[in-house]
């Protein structure tokens, strides 16, 4: 085992807390995900002994460490933090380091980040007040639909006859949901057109320039959104080798270059 | 744990002197409702404010009663009451969280000067310049206390202001008079008017050498100073009084820019406030920019209460012009081409709009124009959602990620 520095990052989200570790090089070496929980530092902490298992390091070799997410301010050793729209962009650049257009799927919130050729942000756009869109919306519907929230990506995958949600609002959206339970309609169908509403409610934000890429947990776990998403826009959707863990590996990149983009 | 960053707030020795001021102010208009005199005329904040000073009356300004809910974080509390008598929560939050106010019995002003309740109107006045609104909540109060409520009607989505527009609005004004002699229970005379028009000129001149000290690098003031500071602009124009206290406030400003003194430490960027304030935010959010070295230095809104086009010679039609050159009344070619002269002047590295849930009339961004004036400046631009006085509009985390991206991206720029 090298005695090389490690540099982690670790991205406390609304609803799950991922640790990338990587090496000078930029190399992954581990990674982490639990659910965020109540405690945040606590679960930061496991995240960080797992990733650092994975990565076969030990703590001491931790040159530095940056945090990002909701949950930024409770991560004990991170010695600063960056917002998690620096942190997706910047770990989407280092897998695609040319002019893209992100898009992040989270759990309480989706991020429109444009980057230039350089990596330099243009311009950002986070949703508004409502979870239309987000991961949370998704959970919302599953309960609603009585199904586990890990079928609904092979569900959608199997419908023929997409049903229409038209609501902006979650709790309007359910209520549909609920109409459509009445009137018969597959659940799978109705899967499908939970899924679109998400992806309308994204290209809603912002015009959607140069490339795209497609990254977080909602995206890492249900890929079928990126398939809806290129028909809907008419042209390839990029996604990175771990989309859960871009906020993650991107603070990791900020914690090995000392805030200078990748 | 992590600390969250905190950043001293530097505060102005003549803010001491402003808060006596706004003491005063109420305190005057508490004696005069409870011994009946001097006459009380309620005005909207850009009202015919001249013309009831010139008849004696004085002035009371429910907006910046209602500032005072959302600054003390009243409002969210009292704004279900105005709900649930038929306000919707869709409306403006300063009607709604004043008249909420009214029904539950409360006021600001209890803590904060040992005033009971509002002074009762002999009289209300608005102008709708700031919003139709406002009609609606100076009725609402008309039909309580069993006052009359005139008005003047404006224009809105002004281009170029014309003759013709001056001429309808100096008619309107003129109108006012008749009924407010009643009322006022003596004659107008024209000389009052010159003299209040005259002071209003004054403070209006004055409040605009304040922002424009914002100019200055590093910028002795925010925009969060302002907001505090404006009372007198709003409530005192047309007295002596609020001419004194500004050149005051004027010289320590100056004092600070010759002491190369910012407001906030090591200034790194500045930026440009549109939209109203978050009224119960405000301290959070001068901490946040402070602690990321960024000045939130000028704004529409501050700047909403500079009148240049004010002459005592001709005190009518320049009141005409004043409130109809106004921003909030205008079209957006002229709005976006206000907004750029404030940009180069202020030397602003970014924009913020504020869009208020509540308030449509004073939230600039929701018809293209942050991408219009970005693609024309080049200077970056950031939304957040909010409200002036609702706080359950607000999502304070969201706006502070915003804030923070914001910020990372102007940083980004420099390299």
């Amino acid at each position: 085992m090298s005695e090389e520095a490690l540099y982690v990052g670790c991205d406390v989200g609304s609803s799950r807390t991922k640790v990338a570790v990587i090496d000078a090089a930029g190399r992954l070496r581990g990674l982490a995900v639990r659910k965020s929980g109540t405690d945040f530092a606590a679960t930061a902490d496991g995240c960080l002994t797992e990733a650092l298992a994975m990565a076969g390091g030990e703590p001491g070799r931790i040159a530095r460490a940056v945090s990002t997410g909701y949950g930024r301010m409770n991560v004990r050793y991170a010695q600063d933090q960056r917002t998690e729209i620096g942190c997706h962009a910047g770990g989407c650049y280092h897998a695609f380091p040319r002019a893209i257009t992100v898009i992040d799927i989270g759990g309480q919130d989706n991020k429109v980040i444009k980057l230039d050729a350089a990596g330099r942000r243009t311009g950002f756009k986070m949703n508004r007040k409502c979870a239309a869109g987000t991961g949370a919306f998704l959970e919302e519907m599953a309960a609603r639909l009585d199904i586990p929230l890990e079928r609904m990506n092979a569900m959608a995958e199997r419908s023929a006859d997409m049903v229409r949600l038209g609501s902006f609002c979650t709790v309007f959206s359910a209520t549909e949901v609920l109409e459509h339970i009445r009137h018969g309609k597959k659940i799978e169908d109705i899967v499908k057109g939970v899924f679109y509403s998400m992806i309308k409610r994204i290209v809603e934000m912002d015009s959607l320039t140069a490339e795209v890429v497609m990254t977080g947990g909602v995206v890492a776990h249900n890929p079928y959104l990126v398939r809806m998403m290129e028909e809907l826009i008419g042209r390839p959707v990029l996604v990175p080798p771990h989309p859960q863990f871009t906020g993650a590996i991107g603070a990791a990149l900020y914690a090995r270059s000392g805030f200078r983009e990748s | 744990m992590s600390e969250e960053k905190k950043a001293p707030r530097k505060k102005l020795a003549a803010a001491a002197d402003i808060n006596r001021f706004m003491r005063d102010y109420y305190l005057e208009l508490d004696a005069a409702a409870r011994a009946g005199s001097p006459k009380i005329a309620w005005c909207t904040s850009v009202g015919p404010a001249e013309i009831l000073r010139a008849l004696g009356f004085l002035v009371y300004f429910p907006e910046t009663h209602s500032a005072m809910l959302g600054a003390t974080r009243m409002a969210t509390d009292l704004i279900p009451e105005a709900n649930a008598i038929g306000y919707s929560p869709d409306i403006c939050s300063y009607l709604t969280a004043d008249i909420g106010a009214f029904l539950r019995g409360v006021t600001p002003l209890q803590k904060a000067f040992g005033i009971q309740s509002i002074p009762r109107p002999d009289v209300l006045v608005y102008n709708t310049n700031q919003c139709r609104d406002v009609q609606d909540w100076f009725v609402w109060y008309g039909e309580k206390f069993n006052a009359p409520v005139l008005g003047v009607h404006t224009y809105r989505g002004v281009d170029e202001v014309t003759d013709r527009h001056i001429v309808s609005i100096a008619k309107q004004l003129e109108a006012l008079i008749p009924p407010l002699e009643k009322v006022a229970g003596r004659r107008f005379e024209m000389e009052d008017l010159r003299r209040a028009v005259d002071l209003s000129r004054q403070c209006s001149e004055l409040w605009k050498q304040i922002l424009d000290t914002a100019a200055a690098r590093p910028s002795p003031i925010t925009f969060f100073d302002g907001t505090t500071l404006m009372g007198p602009a709003v409530v005192g124009r047309g007295t002596p009084q609020a001419v004194e206290v500004y050149r005051k406030l004027l010289e320590e400003l100056e004092e600070r820019i010759r002491r190369r003194e910012g407001a906030v430490d090591e200034e790194r960027f500045r930026i440009y406030w549109d939209g109203m304030p978050v009224w119960g935010r405000l301290s959070a959010h001068a901490q946040l920019f402070a602690a990321l070295h960024a000045n939130v230095l000028a704004s529409t809104y501050c700047n909403s209460w500079i009148f240049s086009a004010l002459d005592p010679n001709d005190p009518i039609t320049s009141m005409a012009r004043a409130y109809t050159e106004l921003f909030i009344v205008r079209s957006d070619e002229a709005k976006e081409e206000y907004i750029r002269r404030m940009l180069s002047f202020f030397q602003v590295d970014g924009i913020i709009y504020h869009d208020a849930k509540t308030c449509p009339n004073n939230s600039n961004c929701r018809y293209g124009m942050p991408q219009r004036l970005e693609k024309e400046t080049g200077i970056p631009s950031l939304i957040i959602n909010g409200d002036l006085n609702d706080l359950r509009l607000i999502s304070d985390e969201q706006t502070k990620t915003n804030v923070e991206a914001f910020i990372e991206q102007l940083e980004e720029r420099r390299k």
